[in-house]
């Protein structure tokens, strides 16, 4: 119990020094000493499995460690990173990133360990309103709009996932049950809750918690937000609030699953990952700014989790494969994508071509973990997309599965007409060149993501694969 | 008891077509404000008198009838807001929309199974028809203040749901949402003063230089 | 029924009018700090203008010379059919209150079409203004008398109005203060008073009702006067049946007890004019539309 407190703990009191501590220069390197106790306390309490928390608010099931083993690893990556790029962005005070990474990071592990629906909203309320600040680090007049939409939008969605949990508790309260928002007493009551308040507050978490992941048409911020922040912001946007969200969802799924009445759950989430696979196959399409380009790609992944959860069966071992997938590739290529944006001083790809000559190594990883993301092996996501597939014709879904195979190749394509563009080519003579190098500490870490992803493509190791089964294992209880 | 909470709850039907259909956004505010002060009484008119009821309700006061109006209007007043409201819909619009909203609020209330000792109470409706009021207003995409004031609606909304769990709902989460609402309308609030400094204006339909067709 | 009642309802719709705008005025008066004129100022510019002649335009036919007669008789046989205080009103049937709402409507009709009738622009415009002002506030006053009608389950005035008492307003009293509120604004429209238009204006063009009325003159004009202030008697005795409802047994006590609860609503409406400013015309509209609103709820509330 103390080390899921220290979980918490570790990053606040790093936010707390962050704040106190006066140096510009020395701040970010509280960001890597925190990451490395910070991931060393996940693959500690991974291996030692603490038991839960007497009233059941604190429970470390094997979601859980999923979500925590890939939130440790793209925040050391970023935190590695952090500390080479704020240095090069020296002239913005960075007081508020450092504090507000490390403010997110522990509402995400908080919203890890917990089990009660209602502290995981509280923790999940807590990452937007921390990231808000990031998205506006550059200041000028697009950051502000994004920022704006950022805001506006999340807080309703968050909003209205909160009017869900309200539908829940008051489910219980009708059926004459002992209140609880706890999961495990929610899903042993969840076959004598009224069916219309669950249906009911059901539509309303997948909307709220939908907005924070970015499924469509609740997707609208992401655009804007994902491409206006930095790309270590957009990294952890990435990679840690839309896997947030997912959890959120999961959660939910769990304590409806357990009615039994599966077909309205299944059909709501087949169709609402479909329509943002969609949507992001249709903008994909002619996206001139790389890093929105990201954002789409963000939104068709989310559909596609939501896609997996509504399948069922062998798709939530794949949806939990791709959770790792997903956001280290995420990571690799927001960190990638902001170092080719410093080398240009520009988002478009009409601009920023021919990145290869100019940040051979950010190029490369670019390109190789678009690869990756795009469902090539030898990287993870291959193999957690074509476990979603092949349960998606197996279960009985043959005409969506299909239909999904397709806009993924379509999104192949659309990204592509982004991506080969920035990277080959030859760099336009009449711009200036950018002071930026590509240094070590902005390559190593998002070339170590992409190692590990391409290292569990090929050999999943026992622990992690037993992790994961269980984790499959919880969600599809009732099938 | 039950007919005073109905009573209270009509005021706040009455001050959502007001905020509505009203021209002056500082008028708008000082009717949220009075809003949260009366959404803020109502624990204690349900519920029998606890001490943790006691300490929601002067928590909910301070929050939504004090704190929150002031961060508002202290943005209102650093731009130096001389200008409407703005609603997309028009002003006798916007207040037809809300009372649509209201009527199928409570058609639909009607439907809902409640909780025997709920049965009858304006809760429900009331609650529904406010939080569809909050969309109407965040409809307006002209004016930050009206996007703002759409989502304090909407939490009112949710609030005045809430109170049929009072006594269920443990007391950290109420008090945990309520500090989200003010960081959240605090982080706004400033915002909107950025806002105000890039553009010099609050008229947020004129950020629209991130569109996909450009 | 006595005749003793019948009487008195007749003396006081037909002496006490002018007595209201006489309090309303005094009112205003105190408020700007002046003396004002005497209460029964209006009695004798009503014998005054009696005493001269009239002049009529080429252009006006027997329409314009009908019109405030026939305002004044509709409003006149309106009155009959309200009740005053506790007291039945002399002419009573079921049904009567889409007579009496119509009436009042025979006599806003006529007064309009006058004003037509003398091809003058002005008087069009205002004619146009007082009429789509009226398609708003018509419904309040129905929607009033169905929710009333639903609360005392009576389909005639007389049941309708004196079944709302002191008790009624335990029970309902939220329903009875939305009515009141709608049917306040519906007051004020109605009779041309500020908020929506300024009795004492002399801009032509911020009229609504006192350009309709601007090309009578002599015993014309008096009538169309005395009109007004009988409407709004009339307007005020059905408002504050809902408003102040007392019902006392004895007679003497009642009718003293409307006198004076009368005087208060006359007091009120001066109070209301001196302490607003008259709304931009837009916002008229916007106003008699949540008028709508608020009686819409009350029967919302009492249909539940």
């Amino acid at each position: 119990m103390l080390l899921m407190a220290l979980l918490v703990a570790i990053p606040l009191a790093g936010a707390l020094l962050a704040w106190l501590l006066p140096s510009n220069n020395g701040r970010p390197l509280i960001l890597p000493v925190v990451a490395c106790l910070h991931i060393t306390l996940v693959f500690g309490l991974c291996i030692a499995s603490p038991p839960p928390s007497a009233d059941g608010w604190f429970n470390l099931d094997a979601i859980g460690k999923v979500f925590l083993l890939e939130i440790a690893a793209l925040f050391t990556a970023c935190a590695f990173y952090a500390v080479n790029y704020l240095q090069y962005r020296k002239e913005r005070n960075n007081r508020i990133l450092c504090m507000g990474m490390q403010v997110c990071l522990a509402a995400m592990s908080m919203a890890m360990i917990t089990h009660h629906l209602g502290l995981l909203w509280l923790a999940i309320e807590t990452t937007t309103l921390c990231m808000a600040p990031l998205v506006y680090f550059n200041r000028n007049a697009r950051s502000i709009e994004a920022t704006w939409k950022y805001m506006l939008i999340c807080s309703i969605g968050i909003a209205l996932a909160l009017l869900g949990i309200f539908f829940l508790a008051y489910a219980t309260v009708v059926a004459g049950l002992e209140p609880s928002l706890v999961l495990e007493p929610l899903q042993a009551y969840a076959r004598r809750l009224p069916p219309v308040w669950l249906h009911a507050a059901f539509v309303f978490m997948l909307v709220g918690y939908g907005t924070k992941m970015g499924l469509a048409p609740m997707h609208t911020w992401k655009p804007d937000a994902y491409g206006e922040a930095p790309g270590l912001v957009g990294a952890m946007l990435a990679g840690g609030l839309a896997n947030c969200g997912f959890l959120g969802l999961i959660r939910v799924y769990q304590v409806c699953m357990a009615s039994g009445d599966t077909a309205f759950y299944s059909f709501s989430l087949i169709s609402i990952g479909m329509f943002s696979i969609a949507v992001a196959a249709i903008f994909l399409l002619r996206q001139t700014d790389f890093k929105r380009m990201l954002a789409y790609s963000s939104v068709e992944h989310m559909g596609l989790f939501a896609f997996a959860l509504g399948i069922g069966g062998k798709a939530l071992y794949g949806a939990m494969l791709h959770v790792l997938g997903n956001g280290l590739a995420k990571g690799v290529l927001f960190l990638a994508a902001g170092n080719i944006h410093r080398a240009f001083g520009s988002k478009n790809r009409d601009v920023a071509c021919g990145a290869l000559k100019r940040a051979p190594w950010s190029a490369a990883l670019f390109l190789v973990s678009f690869f990756a993301l795009t469902g090539s092996p030898p990287f993870l996501p291959f193999f957690s997309e074509i476990t979603i597939f092949i349960a998606a014709f197996t279960n009985g879904r043959p005409i969506v599965g299909t239909v999904v195979v397709l806009m993924l190749m379509a999104i192949f394509v659309g990204m592509s007409l982004t991506v080969l563009p920035v990277i080959f080519g030859e760099p336009p003579k009449d711009r200036q060149r950018t002071k930026y190098h590509d240094a070590p500490l902005l390559i190593v870490p998002p070339l170590a993501l992409l190692a590990v992803m391409a290292l569990l493509g090929i050999w999943l190791p026992e622990p992690l694969s037993r992790i994961i089964t269980s984790a499959a294992a919880l969600l599809g209880v009732t099938q | 008891m039950n007919s005073a909470v109905d009573q209270l709850l009509i005021i706040v039907l009455l001050i959502n077509i007001f905020i509505l259909g009203t021209h002056r956004p500082r008028v708008a505010i000082r009717a949220i404000a009075t809003q949260g002060i009366i959404l803020g009484l109502m624990p204690l008119l349900i519920h029998p008198f606890q001490i943790h009821i006691l300490v929601i309700t002067g928590f909910v006061v301070l929050a939504k009838g004090i704190l929150i109006p002031w961060l508002l209007y202290g943005a209102v007043q650093r731009v130096g807001f001389h200008e409407q409201m703005q609603p997309l819909l028009g002003y006798s619009g916007n207040i037809i929309a809300g009372a649509l909203a209201t009527v199928l609020a409570f058609i639909f209330a009607a439907r809902l199974p409640l909780a025997a000792m709920h049965q009858g109470l304006l809760i429900a409706p009331a609650a529904m028809a406010t939080i569809l009021a909050g969309f109407i207003a965040l409809g307006s995409r002209r004016k930050a203040i009206n996007q703002v004031l759409g989502y304090l609606l909407l939490e009112n909304g949710i609030f005045i749901f809430g109170l049929l769990l009072t006594r269920s709902m443990p007391f950290m989460v109420e008090a945990g949402a309520l500090l989200d609402l003010i960081a959240g309308i605090f982080v706004m609030g400033i915002i909107i003063n950025q806002i105000s400094r890039e553009f010099s204006s609050i008229d947020t339909s004129r950020m629209n230089t991130l569109r996909e067709v450009d | 029924m006595k005749v003793a009642d019948i009487l008195i309802h007749l003396m006081l719709v037909i002496l006490m009018p002018p007595l209201m705008l006489g309090v309303i005025n005094r009112t205003k008066a105190l408020f700007a700090g002046r003396t004002g004129a005497p209460f029964l100022q209006p009695y004798y510019d009503l014998f005054r203008l009696l005493a001269k002649g009239t002049v009529f335009s080429r252009t006006t036919t027997w329409v314009f010379r009908a019109g405030p007669i026939v305002t004044l008789a509709a409003t006149l046989a309106a009155s009959l059919l309200i009740p005053l205080g506790n007291h039945l009103p002399p002419i009573s049937f079921n049904g009567d209150m889409i007579l009496f709402v119509y009436l009042l409507v025979l006599g806003r009709f006529f007064t309009t079409i006058a004003a037509l009738d003398t091809g003058s622009s002005f008087e069009g415009m205002g004619a146009s203004r007082e009429v789509t002002f009226s398609c708003l506030a018509e419904p309040v006053v129905f929607i009033a008398l169905m929710t009333l009608s639903r609360l005392s389950g009576s389909l005639s005035l007389s049941g309708i109005l004196t079944h709302s008492s002191i008790a009624l307003w335990r029970t309902s009293g939220a329903a009875l203060i939305l009515l009141a509120g709608g049917l306040f604004i519906v007051l004020l429209a109605e009779n041309s008073r500020i908020p929506f238009d300024d009795p004492t204006t002399h801009l032509e063009l911020t009229m609504i009702h006192e350009v309709m009325v601007l090309d009578h003159s002599g015993p014309g004009l008096s009538m169309v006067l005395y009109g007004a202030a009988v409407k709004l008697y009339v307007l005020g005795a059905f408002f504050l049946q809902v408003l102040l409802p007392f019902r006392v047994a004895d007679p003497l006590l009642g009718w003293l007890l409307f006198i004076g609860s009368m005087f208060f609503l006359a007091g009120m409406i001066g109070v209301v004019e001196s302490v607003m400013a008259r709304l931009r015309l837009p916002r008229v509209p916007q106003m008699l539309l949540s008028a709508c609103i608020l009686s819409a709820f009350a029967m919302i509330l009492v249909l539940r």
